[in-house]
C-alpha cells in the first residue's frame, strides 16, 4: 500500500451477540429464527413498571471476552441510559454503558503483510440490543414492520483505536476478534444471523505540498455483515474520500461525522445523515440497575474460565512443534478442537511435520466434504499417527497412505488392518530388485525405447512396479533401482 | 433564566415532541425553573467526595440464565396503535416507514 498516496485510517465498531439463552434484563429466549414478537415481556418491550435484572452468565461472557481482548477490567462499572427515538427501540432508551464500561485499554494483535500488528481497543462494554425493522423494499413508501425479538438481547461492543490501516487489515481483525470469540464461547459470531455485526469509521490522511496533512471527514459505515463486505466498503470509500478531496477539497471538521450504508449489491457506499453528536443521547445513570463490582478473585477466576488464546497458541505451536507459519495459521483458524487433534496425533506419531500436513491437508478436507466438526471425525488422532507410523516403517508412498487413509476413514479400520485388506505388503529391498528386474524383463519393447534414447519410457517401468507392490515402494527409491537395472543392460 | 426556547425546541425534537409556542414558552420556563434549583448544587463545595454512581448502596444483583415465558403474541401487540399480519400468520408492530435521513 505503499505507493498510495495517502493513508488510510481505519477503527472499527464491533457488535457481538452473547451465547446466553436469555436476553440481559429479562428470561425470554435469544434463539434465532423465532416467528416475530412471540419472544418478548413487559421488560424487554418497555411496558410501565417493568423492571430489568441482569443475567449473570451474560456479565461473565462479557467479562471472558475482555480478558480475551487484553482489556483492562474494572473494579465498578455501572450502566446508562442512551436516549433515542426509533421504532426498534421501545423504551426509547438502549440500556448501554457511557462513562464506566467494565473494561478498556485492551489489544488485539493481527497478522498483516507486514509482520504482527497490534491494534488496541479503546473499550469493551455491555449493552442491549434493539428490534428488528423490516422496510418496504417497494419503494411505495408503506409501514414498515417492527419484530421485537431481539430487543434486550445482550450484546457486547467493541471498539478499536483507529490504528487499522489498510482493508485487508480490517477484514483481518474482524477475523481475529470472530476467532477469539469463537475460541472462548463468547459468541457464535455468526454474520448471518447478525450475532457479529461491523461498523467502520474511516478517513484519510493525505500528504500536501507544503508538507502538512490534510484529514478528510470521517465516515461511518454501518451495519456490514460480511468480511468481503468490511473489506470492499473500505476500499471503496478509501478511493471515494481521495476523489470528493481532490474536488472539493473538504477537510475533517471537529466533532463531525458523516454516516453511511453499505450496499452490497451495487458495491458502493451510501451517505446517510450527520450523525447525532454524544451530547444528544442525554446519557445518564440507569437508575433501575444497581452497580457491578469486580473483585480480584473473580478477575482471577475470569483469567483460569479463558483458556488458551489462538496468539498465545501460534507461539507454543511454533516453540514445541517446529511447524511453518502458514500451518500453525491454518490449524488455529480451525479453532481449539482441531489444534488439540493435530497436537494429539504429533505426540503419538512423533512426526509433527507429517502430522500436520495430514490435518491441514486431508482431515480438513475431509471435514468439509462430511459436514463434520473434528469431535465428531470418525478417524481419531491416535488412528492417524497410526497411519503416519506405517507410512515410515513400510515406506509407503503417497498414493497408497491416501488409500489407506480412505478406507481408514470409510471401515473405521486402524491402519494395519486397512492395509492388509488393501492388499498392501511391505517389500524389503531384495524383493524390491526381483521385482524391478521381473518388471523390465518383461518390457522389451519399452526397454528398446528406453536405449534409443527416450528416457521418458522408464516411466513405464515406475507405473509398473508400484502396480506389483501395490504402492508399498517409495518413488525416489524405486526409481534409482530402474536406474540401476537400466544402466546394466 | 438558564434554558434558550431554541434550547428546548431542541430537547423536544430529540424526543420527537411537537410544542405549540405557547407550550414552547411554558415548558421553557418550568424547565428552566427545575436546572436553576439544581445548578445550586453546584456551589456546594464536594471536595474529597466520591461520585456517587446509584442511590442505592447494593450491587451484584444478577438472575441466572433461565428461560421464562414469554408474552403470547396477542397480547404483547395490545397496545400497538397498529400491527399487520404477514405470511403464515407473522405478526408485527406497524410503524409509518421510517426515512433513515430523519433519524
Ligand atoms: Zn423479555
Amino acid at each position: 500500500m505503499a505507493d498510495l498516496p495517502y493513508r488510510i485510517v481505519i477503527g472499527l465498531e464491533v457488535h457481538v451477540q452473547l451465547l446466553t439463552k436469555t436476553k440481559l434484563f429479562c428470561g425470554c429466549a435469544t434463539q434465532f429464527g423465532l416467528p416475530p414478537n412471540t419472544a418478548t415481556c413487559p421488560v424487554c418491550i418497555g411496558l410501565p413498571g417493568a423492571l430489568p435484572v441482569m443475567n449473570r452468565r451474560a456479565f461473565e461472557l462479557a467479562l471472558r471476552a475482555a480478558q480475551a481482548l487484553n482489556c483492562h477490567l474494572a473494579d465498578f462499572t455501572k450502566w446508562d441510559r442512551k436516549n433515542y427515538y426509533y421504532p426498534d427501540l421501545p423504551k426509547n432508551y438502549q440500556i448501554s454503558q457511557y462513562d464506566l464500561p467494565f473494561s478498556r485499554n485492551g489489544w488485539l494483535e493481527i497478522e498483516t503483510a507486514d509482520g504482527a500488528k497490534r491494534v488496541r481497543i479503546i473499550r469493551a462494554h455491555l449493552e442491549e440490543d434493539a428490534g428488528k425493522m423490516l422496510h418496504d423494499e417497494t419503494g411505495a413508501g408503506r409501514d414498515s414492520l417492527v419484530d421485537l425479538n431481539r430487543a434486550g438481547t445482550p450484546l457486547l461492543e467493541i471498539v478499536s483505536e483507529p490504528d487499522l490501516s489498510t482493508p485487508e487489515e480490517a477484514k483481518a481483525y474482524l477475523e481475529e476478534i470472530r476467532l477469539l470469540l469463537r475460541e472462548t464461547g463468547v459468541s457464535d459470531c455468526e454474520m448471518q444471523e447478525g450475532s457479529l455485526r461491523c461498523d467502520a469509521n474511516i478517513n484519510l490522511h493525505i500528504p500536501q505540498p507544503d508538507g502538512t496533512v490534510a484529514a478528510t471527514p470521517i465516515v461511518e459505515v454501518k451495519n456490514l455483515n460480511s468480511f468481503r463486505g468490511v473489506e470492499r466498503s473500505m476500499k471503496y470509500e478509501a478511493d471515494r474520500q481521495y476523489e470528493a478531496f481532490q474536488r472539493d477539497g473538504r477537510r475533517l471538521a471537529p466533532g463531525e461525522k458523516e454516516t453511511a450504508g453499505w450496499d452490497e449489491a451495487r458495491g458502493v457506499t451510501v451517505v446517510q445523515r450527520r450523525k447525532e453528536e454524544a451530547a444528544d443521547y442525554r446519557y445518564f445513570p440507569e437508575p433501575d440497575l444497581v452497580p457491578v463490582v469486580v473483585d480480584a478473585a473473580w478477575r482471577e477466576r475470569v483469567r483460569a474460565e479463558t483458556g488458551e488464546l489462538p496468539a498465545a497458541q501460534r507461539v507454543r505451536l511454533a516453540r514445541d512443534y517446529g511447524l511453518s507459519d502458514y500451518d500453525i495459521g491454518v490449524l488455529t483458524q480451525q479453532g481449539r478442537a482441531t489444534v488439540a487433534y493435530f497436537e494429539d496425533a504429533a505426540k503419538r506419531c512423533g512426526d509433527a511435520k507429517a502430522a500436520s500436513n495430514w490435518v491441514t491437508n486431508r482431515v480438513l478436507a475431509s471435514l468439509k466434504e462430511h459436514k463434520q466438526e473434528i469431535g465428531d471425525f470418525p478417524l481419531t488422532a491416535d488412528r492417524l499417527a497410526g497411519l503416519i507410523a506405517e507410512q515410515k516403517a513400510s515406506g509407503l508412498n503417497k498414493q497408497a497412505a491416501e488409500a489407506v487413509y480412505n478406507r481408514m476413514l470409510e471401515t473405521g479400520e486402524t491402519a494395519k488392518m486397512a492395509i492388509a485388506h488393501l492388499g498392501i505388503k511391505a517389500v524389503d529391498a531384495g524383493a524390491l530388485e526381483e521385482i524391478v528386474r521381473r518388471v523390465i524383463a518383461a518390457n522389451p519393447k519399452a526397454v528398446a525405447e528406453y536405449k534409443k534414447g527416450k528416457t521418458a519410457a522408464a516411466q513405464s517401468f515406475m507405473g509398473a512396479v508400484m502396480r506389483e507392490t501395490k504402492g508399498a515402494a517409495k518413488a525416489d527409491v524405486v526409481q534409482k533401482l530402474i536406474a540401476e537395472e537400466l544402466q546394466k543392460l | 433564566m438558564s434554558l434558550t426556547p431554541a434550547e428546548v425546541r431542541n430537547v423536544a425534537q430529540l424526543a420527537r415532541l411537537d410544542l405549540t409556542d405557547a407550550e414552547l414558552t411554558a415548558m421553557t420556563r418550568q424547565l428552566g425553573s427545575i436546572l436553576d434549583y439544581v445548578a445550586r448544587l453546584q456551589q456546594l463545595n464536594l471536595d474529597g467526595v466520591e461520585p456517587l454512581a446509584h442511590a442505592l448502596e447494593v450491587h451484584n444483583v444478577f438472575r441466572d440464565d433461565e428461560p421464562a415465558p414469554s408474552l403470547p403474541v396477542a397480547e404483547a401487540l395490545a397496545n400497538a396503535p397498529d400491527r399487520r399480519t404477514r405470511g403464515e400468520g407473522e405478526q408485527f408492530y406497524a410503524v409509518p416507514a421510517v426515512l433513515d435521513t430523519e433519524a
